[in-house]
Formats: structure tokens, sequence, C-alpha cells
């Protein structure tokens, strides 16, 4: 299905959000999510089935003032 | 030494991770400066290469408190859900809430601000609202339960120094049990012991440090100045006046017109 990943569209073959985060490579702790504009703690990560379309937002530490 | 609800720390300058010239610089100019805080952010992860991991390695290994911001956000929703983003990966409760109103200055949107705060406090966070010396402001971020205040010195990045020291002084004595922290706009080791000389609690800054010619010497001429600053205010300045006042008495001086 097609999701809208950071803002560009991502073909994706998982349907959990932690499935999809390891298919998409992220296998650090130090991320977080938000699924159409709603943030999703890592524990609800593995019950959380997204759908065509959703808008999936991945954060991680930079450096900031 | 300053407290940050309930949480007492040394060092009364707050130091910003941007803008730095390495990674290396910015971890000797913390390291130098003495400094326990130092604010982070959250962006958009851009692959798995794992660069936020790194940064957050590298803030890991300089065993300091980290303060997150929610620099960029323009909305109060925006600003929580980054709130709630940062709690989690950064693990702690503290927050540095910034609802910017206005693109040119960055200016705080002083509504949203609140209503972001009501929010958070509700939800167990810790909030350091960004905002401005306005006391009404002030009063409403109280109100809904916040215990510090981060007033803008000036603009974001500007250097300018404190814009409104009048303003300034007023916030400490209407507010007198509430940390108060300078952010932004600070731009010389004056401006920061000017803002703890008007019995400012702390002062947080970034680009003055950062993009100095040399940022750890200039971390550390900041720490000093913060600590001048804060005994100054301490020891009890003397009030200014118009008039002259000589220092040496006029009793006693010899009569040789």
């Amino acid at each position: 299905m097609r999701i809208i990943l950071n803002g560009d569209q991502c073909e994706v073959t998982a349907t959990t959000l932690a499935q999809i985060l390891l298919e998409q490579g992220h296998k650090t702790d130090a991320i977080a999510t938000a699924v159409n504009g709603v943030f999703v703690h890592k524990h609800r990560r593995a019950e959380l089935f997204l759908k065509e379309g959703d808008r999936l937002e991945i954060v991680a530490p930079m450096q900031g003032g | 030494m300053v407290e940050f609800y309930g949480t007492r720390i040394d060092n009364p300058l707050l130091l910003g991770t941007a803008r730095y010239p390495s990674p290396s610089v910015l971890a000797a100019s913390v390291k130098q400066s003495g400094v326990n805080v130092v604010t982070v952010s959250l962006r958009r992860e851009a692959g798995a290469n794992g660069v936020g991991q790194k940064f957050w390695d590298l803030i890991k290994a300089l065993n300091v408190r980290v303060l997150p911001n929610t620099a960029s956000c323009y909305t109060v929703k925006e600003a929580v859900i980054t709130a709630q983003m940062a709690r989690e990966v950064f693990a702690t409760n503290w927050i540095k809430l910034e609802v910017i109103g206005h693109s040119d200055t960055l200016q705080p949107d002083v509504f949203s601000l609140v209503e972001a705060a009501r929010i958070l406090n509700e939800e167990g966070f810790e909030v350091f609202p960004y905002t401005t010396e306005d006391l009404v402001v002030a009063d409403k971020l109280v109100q809904v339960g916040c215990q510090v205040l981060m007033p803008w010195g000036s603009p974001i990045g500007s250097g300018r120094g404190l814009s409104n020291p009048y303003g300034l002084r007023s916030l400490r004595a209407h507010f007198k049990d509430l940390t108060i922290v300078i952010d932004a706009g600070i731009g010389l080791p004056s401006h920061a012991a000017h803002a703890m000389e008007l019995g400012c609690d702390a002062v947080l800054l970034n680009t003055a440090v950062a993009k100095a010619g040399n940022p750890v010497t200039m971390a550390m001429a900041f720490a000093d100045a913060v600590a001048a600053g804060r005994m100054a205010y301490l020891a009890q300045p003397i009030e200014q006046t118009d008039m002259a006042h000589p220092s040496t008495p006029v009793i006693g001086k010899a009569f040789l017109a």
C-alpha cells in the first residue's frame, strides 16, 4: 500500500507501524512516531495497522536551540 | 544554582546544541563551560542512516540534562505532538515550549502558547514556555501550571541583547518565586550578565556561542558572565541616579581657594 512517509509517497508491504519501521530500516529506539497527526507511543506500534494514504511521521533527535 | 521544577542545577547557563562548526566543538563548549543543561530538538529522520541516534549518543556522553524544544511549531497541535514525541525519545518531562507566531521575528504566539502549556501541564510535562516579558501572559502561564518563564531578550539569533530591561525587571518583581530564564537574543557575555543583574535566574543561548570565532572560549566567557551577574544581583546593586554624588567625602577638605 502507499502511505505518506515524512511528506513523501512511499510504497510499503508491511501493515503494522512496528513492521513498517523495520521495513524502512529504523532499528533504533531514538525515534518517535505520529500517524495522521496523532502521537503513537512506541508500545502501540505493534498493534497499529496503517491504511492506504495514512500519513506517517518519523522523527529523531537533532541539534536545537 | 537554579531550580527547575524541583531539580537543582549548578550552572545557570543553558546552551543550545545547534550551529556549531563540528560535534567536537559542541562537546568541548559544553564541557569547558561546565554547562549542566543543553537544548535539543526533533526532526524528520531522513532515512535509516541513524544520524539522530549518533547525535543522541554524543549528547548522552556529555552527561548533562536535556531540555527538548518544540522549535518551528506554529500551532498548538504541532507543539503538543512534538512535546509528546520528545518525551518518548529523550525520556524527560521537561519541554521548552515554543509556539511561533511570526516568521520574521520568531516572536511567540502567546495565545497558542498558553493553550499548549495548559494541555502539556495537564499531561504531566514540566513546561519551559518561550514567551515575551508581558505580565498578563506570564500570569496566564502561571495559572495553567508553569513554574518557569522563559522571556525573550530579543529575537532569536539576533544577538541584540535585552530589548526591554524595564519589562524584565517588572517580570522579576511580579513573579518573585518563579524561575525566570532569558531565552533568545543574547549576543555578548555582557548581555547575559545584564540579565542576571536584573534578577533573572538563568540564561539560555545558542548562536552567540556556536557562531563565535572560538565557541569554546566564548562558552567559558558566558559562564563567567552569568556567574558574575548572579553574584552582583545577590550583592544588591546601588540605585541609579541622574545627578552626581561624590564618592570622596567632602567634609574635612582643606580650604585652599
